[in-house]
Order: C-alpha cells, then structure tokens, then sequence
C-alpha cells in the first residue's frame, strides 16, 4: 500500500468520527518473497503481499482496539475499515475507563522511504547457488517492501518504508557441523556475496579437522558478535523494560538496584536513530534518537512505552519495552587480534535457543552453534562438539569480561513470524576470561 | 446494562466457496493448482493489577494459491482475494515454481495432490458470544482481585481469549476441505517478590489450551486457581533452593507438555531429518535408518500423532496438503516406529509418516508439524509413583526451555518443585531445573501414570520454518517417573 492510499483511507474513515471520538490507525504491510533452500537447492519459493490496518478508538477516557486485513481495493478497504469502527464503538461503552492511557497529542508528521536496489530472486538465488556449487547450503532468501503508517484524528500522519533484502545461510560439513553467514541490506553486490562465501570455504577447512570434545567446566571464550548478540536477545527479554523493573522482574534487578555492577568496559545503548525501525510508536509519540540503559557498567534508564510511561509518570521513549536497535559500544580489543589474546579456549560463532536458568541471578543457558572451534595459542584447531553453557551475565559481563572489539556487526533481524522484522543490533565481539559449561 | 460481545460476522463458508469458485473457473494452466482459503478472528481480553488493558478485536482473511507447474511448484499469498487479485498471486507463484524447476531441490511430480472432500468442527457447547463483554471482564477482574495477597505480590494478570479459524482447502483434483477450528484460552499469572526473589507462578488454564467454547472456562477454573496462584508464588520467594545432584524426577504433565515437546517432537519432524530447517530450527539426533529398530526410551513410552482426539488443541480431519488425518503410533513400547512427516516429506524421504503439513496461516506454506502428540497412559497413580521414590524432586509447569540444534542436550526449569524423600512428599523448593539428552533421557523413564492422571495440554507457540511460522500444538501425557536425573536450582 502506498502512504496516500493510506492516508486518504484514514481521512475516509475519520469522517465518520463522533465529536467526542479520536482515532488512531496503524498500517503494517509487506510485500515480500521468499526462497528456501537445501542442499543448495530450491526447497520453497514464494512470495507474500499482506496488509493489516490496526485502529484504537478512545473517548472520554476508553479505549478499544481492533485490526482487519487490507486487501489493497480501496473502495473494499474502507468498508471493512468502517465495519470494524463501528464494532469498537459498540464495544467502547462496556470497557471501563483506563487511567493508563496515554497517546501524543501534538500533531506531528514524518516520512522515511529507504529503498533498495533488489535483484530478483531468480538472479539472487542463481548467484548464490552458483557461488556454492558443491556446498551443503541450506537457508532463506527473503526481500522486498516493509512498510509502517500511522495517522490519528488529531493530525498524526507518519509513514515509514523501507525495501532491503536479506539472506540468511549456513553451510554443512557434516550433522552439526557448519559455519553461517548472513548477508543483508539495500545495495546487492555479488562480489561482496562472494567473499562471504568463500570465507566460509576456509571455516569449512577447519571444521573438517577432528572434532573436540571436552568437559564440562570453565574455559576461556571469544563471543563474536552473532554470539553475543543471541545473549542480547533473551536479556531484552524482560531486562530493559520500565514494568519489568518496576515489578521487579527483570533480570537486571540486582544491577538496577545497585547491589551489583557490570563491567565498566560495558555501555548498552538503543539506538532509535540508528535503527531501522520507525521513528514513531503507535501512540503517536516520536522517539528520542537514543536511550542509554546500560553506561560503563550501571544501570541507567530503562525502556518505557506510553502505557508504562503513564503508569509510572515518566517520559516515552519507546514504541515496546524491549530493544529493536540495540547497541554496545566497542572496546579497544582489535578484532584480528582476539583470538591471539585468547590464546587457548573456545571461539564461539553463534549461541543457540537461550533461555533463562535463575532470572534473579541473570543466569542464562543456551548452546553453542555453527562456527565454534577449540583454540590453541591464538589458531582455531578443531571443531568443538557443542556444548551447553549455564551461566550468569553478571560474570560474563561482569567480572569476566577481559575486552570488547572496536569493530562491530551490524546484524539485522531474519525474523519472519509477524512479517519481516526491522529489529537491527551493532555488536562488538566479547573476550571472557571464562564461561561455564555444563553439558 | 451489559450487552452482548460483538465479534465479526461469523465467516460465512459461501463466500469462501465463491471465492474458490471464481477461481477454479479462472486457474492458470498447470499441472495442478490448490488454494487454501482462510478466514480468522480472534479477541483478547486481560486485567491486570485490577485495570483493564485495552480489549482487542481482529480478523484476518487471506488466500495461499499453489501452483505446480513444468517440474516446479510455487507458492503465493495474498490478502487480495478479488478475482485480480487471485490472478496475480497466480502469476507470481508460476514464476516461484518456475525458480523452482530450474534449481529445486526435488522434481515437483512428487508434490502430493488432493482429492479429499471433508468437514471438519471444533465442538462448541456454549460460544463464545454468550457471554458479555463487561460479564469477561468482570471475571477477569474477580481472578484478578483473588490473587491480591498483599504488597508481596507485585504483579497479578488474568488473561482470556477467543481464536477461531475457518480454512477451505479446494483443488485441480477436487479437493474441497472445510475446517472450523475454534479456541478458548485463559490464564492468570501472580509475581512475588520477597528480599531480591521475584517468583512468578501461573495457572487458570495457561498452559491447558483445547478446543472448545467458553465451557472450557469451567475446566481452567480461572477464578477458584487465583488465591492458590498467588499463595504458591509467595511461598516459592522463601522456599529454599532446589537441591542439585543426581537424583530422581517425577514430573507432572504441566512439565511433560513441553519435554514431550522438545525431545520427541521436535525431533521427530521429518522436515529436520531430511535437513530443511538446519539454518534456523535445526536438524534431529534422529536418522532415517532409526525408524523400527531404535530404542528410543524404557518400554513404557508410549507416544502417539493424534489428531482425531475431539478437544485437544490440534485436532483436525486434514492437514494443509490434504491429507486425511488418522492417529499412528511413533513410539511403542519404546521403540522408534515413524517420524512426524506431511505427504510430501514421506515422499522425498521414502519413510511412512502422518498427515501433519501445517501452515501458521493463509500467508505461510504447510510443512511438517506437530499436531496432538501423546504419551500415552500406563497404570500407575502419582501417590505410588512417589511412594517409590527414596531421593528426587516433583516439578510443576514449565517456564524455561531450551535444547540443541539435534534436539539432544535439553536444560529445562519449571516453575515449582516439591522434595520428594522416602516415598513421601515435602516441602516446596524454588528455581528447579533439570539436564538430560534426549537419546538417554527417554530410557530412564520409570513410571508412567494411569489414565486417571492423564491431562490434556498443549502450547500456543510452536515456532519453526523459514519464513517464520507459528502454531498451536496439543500434548496429553500422565505423570511420569525418571531415575537418576541431573537436577539444579539457581543462584548465581
């Protein structure tokens, strides 16, 4: 759907608004396809065009929401659109007064259009599948449009586009055995493909050593950032959000309250402004252009979306309690140098299904994943068996944490469940003098 | 005055055959064509700390056109169902599938085709309209206030919800496939904190989805679980740690919902062991030479696809290819006797599987699902389980998973644990957790319990593919017995 398609529906709908009536419409869409692949081989190919209007209606203090697809026929569109108004004004007379609600009312606009120069997925996936001819790739090809609008009845007119593609692979020796790369954005240059894929005939090499198995116990470890990024990931799960905090549930609860520091080599940082991810929430707020939550080891400022904000009196500076531009901050370990500084221990490429072990002690488990070697004086020598870990950011962050590298990733979300993702982090690699493995 | 919940028009299965008709009678030449109609709505209602959060309505309606054509198949989705739009969907999954033709990674002629006509309905006693809006809230409100215990207890939330899918499934082969799948969800969560322990107990029907209407409200007894909820979650806060060592694990079938899960579930999917989802979800520990002769557990595991069990989450006439639904065996008596695998997966990977190609929804393709996977009851009561048990600990509801790309090595945490010494139980210990690897796990099994104990459950959130895709899937299982089990508690 285009921003005047969009916004001349929402005018069409607000037309029909009771003096006392606000509305807000969020639009969320995509067009997209998507290729899968096996044995670097077409296993699913397709492609998706989808559209949901989302609409909050408030008066005097209510507030209901509701949803319905948009197919893209104008005139089908707003009849539905108005079907659905009506329903919430049917509903809005028996829900009870919310003290928690809370939207923009100053009027603000913005447009973001970021397009792409896309291939199509017919060149893409002849590119990739030639560059890996005799390689077990396996993965997803996913690329096109990603859009996001919001208007209000208060004079609210944002849209946010962006087209970008994103290929997520991994490629297999044998079982377990494989190293991952991803390759994502807005300008495709094979010869950047390319070198990625011949990277990952190098890592191949070593994985095809015997593998190395060891006890559980603790050992030196280098994170590259797609690792310490999956850590990220389930942190923002309840870490960084204002309720999460204020009912005492956060993992960081220890941190928060002072009773505990992390290193001070460590600043976490959301980066709105960075991000790909729309500049504006659903209530109409714009986000400030960043939140430091977490500055050389204390605690400072926790993510907070306008229902929160309103429950606890504080400022909105975000669209959901949990980052979707995460960042921190690079050290001063050069990256080509961590594994000399590791000397001996395990280069982790990737963590795998994290989940929480103790949340008040922020002990977290998960298993190693793809690209994950034993290390011997500063070279990777075997491909390590995988192995799960159990064990606390307090110390991995905290005491543990020897060094973080000056250049970082940019890794931009290949989540798919609720349409393609605009989540991004910048991540450094993590040198620690130990991490507990327990199985 | 409280008026009646209004929820969309009930899809009206006329208009879906419209649609397929007008499509039918303007399909692309190919050499086979299916579309997969879907109409849904959903409704959420939740109370928290004795405020209502805004109430939610929604519907979603969308078409997968699927195409095979010239060796290849394709696949598009849209939300245009207009005789346009169903045109250009067509034409973009004849492009996919001739991508597909050129560099698949199988000859499309192995693509199962339908030709099944069937119905299929969830059983619905009392619908969800019956109620009003404001009579939900107000119980969500009472479960609310029942789990307000004092300033201990920092967050209280009841929840309530309604999902209901209409799917017609038509083809090139006359396929015609109407299925109305309706679910009624609830749930209460009570978090405590008590000097630096936040503990967080859940119950009301959380984990226990089915289909159903709202009679299945008396049996997640929202509003008589609240005080125990909140009570439990107090008491875990000054509950000592649960014991570490290696001793033996009675675990309740809130927690075997989801170790069935993990650990024969997931690896059982025949789309992992042929390598499909090695990028995200991973692949299996299991390889198709298993299948027959593998002793997967102790001769008590029992476990079952089923999706013909009327009420569970999962159940369904056919899956998203077509095929009719019918319940296997996967294990018997602890031996390994088929995967989890949709037509197409059985063809490419020449094994016997069952009808479980499933799509999240109309804008995802079917792949291979779990549906209702049992374990099925043995004889024993939980009292005589417990009685044989000298040193071990009884766990209760999931709240932490996680396991290996070969769904091998698992660490689960539950929420709540009780010591079990000398055949007797005792008190509640906090942050229990467990360490297994499937491959052995399944073989200390020791106890399973009679048909007496056996609960229907399952969970809302089974993520899997590429594109992402996520769906419902049931679980029945009794309580079982494990010997010999490496237990944890937390701290740092």
């Amino acid at each position: 759907m285009r921003p005047e398609a969009f916004f001349q529906l929402f005018e069409a709908l607000q037309a029909g608004l009771g003096g006392e009536e606000i509305l807000f419409a969020g639009l969320g869409g995509e067009r997209s396809e998507f290729v899968r692949l096996n044995q670097n081989r077409v296993r699913q190919a397709g492609s998706v065009n989808a559209a949901d209007l989302g609409l909050t209606l408030i008066r005097h203090g209510h507030q209901v929401e509701g949803s319905c697809p948009l197919g893209g026929d104008n005139e089908v569109d707003l009849a539905r659109a108005q079907v659905l108004l009506r329903r919430l004004r049917e509903r809005i007379a028996h829900v009870p007064e919310d003290p928690y609600l809370q939207y923009s009312t100053e009027p603000a606009s913005s447009e973001r259009c970021i397009d792409a120069d896309l291939p199509s997925s017919e060149e893409a996936i002849g590119t990739l599948t030639d560059l890996a001819d005799g390689l077990d790739l396996v993965g997803i090809w996913a690329a096109g449009g990603v859009m996001e609008g919001l208007a209000s009845s208060l004079g609210h007119r944002h849209w946010h586009e962006s087209r970008s593609f994103n290929l997520d692979w991994s490629c297999y020796l044998d079982r377990d055995k494989a190293v991952k790369a991803s390759y994502s954005g807005f300008d495709w240059q094979p010869d950047v493909l390319a070198h990625k894929v011949n990277q990952q005939r190098a890592e191949l090499s070593v994985l095809g050593h015997p593998e190395r198995r060891i006890e559980p116990g603790r050992y030196r470890a280098y994170l590259a950032p797609a690792a310490l990024a999956e850590l990220m990931d389930l942190l923002a799960w309840g870490g960084f959000g204002l309720r999460d905090h204020r009912t005492q549930q956060t993992p960081l609860l220890r941190l928060a309250t002072g009773e505990t520091q992390l290193s001070p080599l460590l600043t976490v940082i959301e980066e709105h402004r960075r991000g790909l991810a729309p500049a504006f929430t659903g209530e109409g707020f714009v986000k400030p252009d960043q939140v430091s939550l977490i500055e050389e080891g204390w605690y400072q400022d926790c993510l907070a979306d306008a229902r929160s904000a309103k429950e606890y009196d504080t400022v909105v500076n975000a669209a959901a309690e949990y980052p979707e531009s995460l960042a921190i901050a690079p050290g001063d370990l050069a990256t080509a140098d961590a594994l000399r500084q590791l000397d001996t221990g395990i280069l982790i490429g990737n963590l795998w299904y994290c989940n929480w072990s103790d949340r008040n002690a922020c002990r977290m488990t998960g298993m190693t994943r793809f690209g994950t070697f034993w290390v011997e004086h500063g070279e990777p020598v075997a491909p390590l068996a995988v192995m799960r870990f159990d064990d606390s950011l307090y110390h991995l962050l905290g005491d543990r944490l020897e060094g973080l590298t000056r250049e970082r990733e940019l890794l931009l979300s290949a989540e798919t469940y609720d349409g393609r993702s605009t989540d991004s982090a910048l991540m450094p690699g993590a040198l620690v003098s130990g991490v507990d493995l327990t199985l | 005055m409280s008026t009646a919940t209004t929820l969309p028009p009930e899809p009206q299965p006329d208009t879906l055959r419209t649609i397929a008709r007008r499509f039918a009678h303007t399909a692309p030449p190919c050499d086979y064509w299916s579309l997969r109609l879907v109409d849904e709505v959903h409704e959420g209602l939740a109370v928290r700390d004795d405020v209502a959060e805004p109430s939610s309505i929604g519907a979603s309606r969308g078409a997968m056109v699927t195409l095979v054509a010239d060796g290849g198949v394709g696949y598009a989705a849209t939300a245009d169902l207009s005789s346009s739009g169903l045109a250009a969907a067509a034409e973009r999954a004849a492009r996919s599938a001739a991508l597909h033709a050129r560099l698949g990674l199988f000859d499309a002629r192995v693509f199962p085709r339908t030709s099944l006509r069937v119905e299929y309905q969830s059983h619905v006693a009392q619908p969800w309209d019956q109620m009003t809006l404001a009579d939900k809230l107000g119980l969500l409100t009472e479960a609310c206030a029942g789990m307000d215990l004092g300033e201990r207890v920092v967050e209280r939330a009841a929840w309530l919800g309604h999902h209901r899918v209409h799917q017609l499934l038509v083809s090139s082969d006359g396929a015609h496939i109407t299925q109305t799948l309706e679910h009624v969800h609830s749930g209460l969560a009570a978090t405590a904190h008590i000097a630096g322990q936040t503990q967080t107990r859940t119950g009301g029907g959380r984990d226990h989805p089915g289909q159903g209407g709202l009679e299945r409200l008396a049996a997640t007894t929202l509003v008589d679980d609240a005080e125990r909820v909140a009570a439990e979650a107090v008491a875990l806060c000054e509950a000592p740690e649960c014991p570490s060592g290696q001793m033996d694990l009675l675990l309740l079938p809130s927690q075997m919902t989801l170790q069935i899960h993990e650990s024969i579930g997931h690896p059982l999917e025949l789309d992992r062991i042929l390598g499909d989802e090695r990028n995200y979800a991973g692949l299996s520990f299991v390889t198709p030479d298993m299948f027959g002769t593998y002793r997967y557990g102790s001769s008590l595991l029992n476990v079952t696809f089923d999706p013909t069990l009327p009420g569970e989450v999962a159940s369904y006439a056919a899956d998203d290819e077509g095929q009719p639904a019918k319940r296997v065996h996967l294990i018997r008596d602890g031996i390994l006797e088929r995967p989890l695998g949709g037509e197409l997966s059985q063809r490419r990977a020449r094994l016997a599987g069952s009808a479980c190609a499933r799509a999240s929804g109309w804008d995802r393709p079917p792949i291979d699902r779990m549906a209702n996977i049992n374990l099925e009851p043995n004889e024993e009561g939980l009292d005589d389980m417990i009685g044989r048990v000298e040193r071990g600990v009884l766990m209760d509801t999931n709240r932490s998973w996680s396991i290996d790309d070969s769904r091998n090595k698992f660490q689960f945490g539950c929420e709540l644990g009780r010591r079990i010494e000398d055949g007797e139980l005792k008190g509640l210990v906090r942050n229990p957790g467990y360490r297994g690897v499937s491959a052995h796990f399944w073989r200390s099994l020791d106890g399973v319990g009679g048909r007496e104990t056996l609960e229907v459950r399952g969970v809302r959130n089974c993520g899997k593919g590429e594109p992402n895709q996520s769906v419902y899937v049931g679980h029945a299982s009794p309580p079982c017995l494990f010997r010999n089990i490496d237990v944890f508690g937390g701290g740092l």
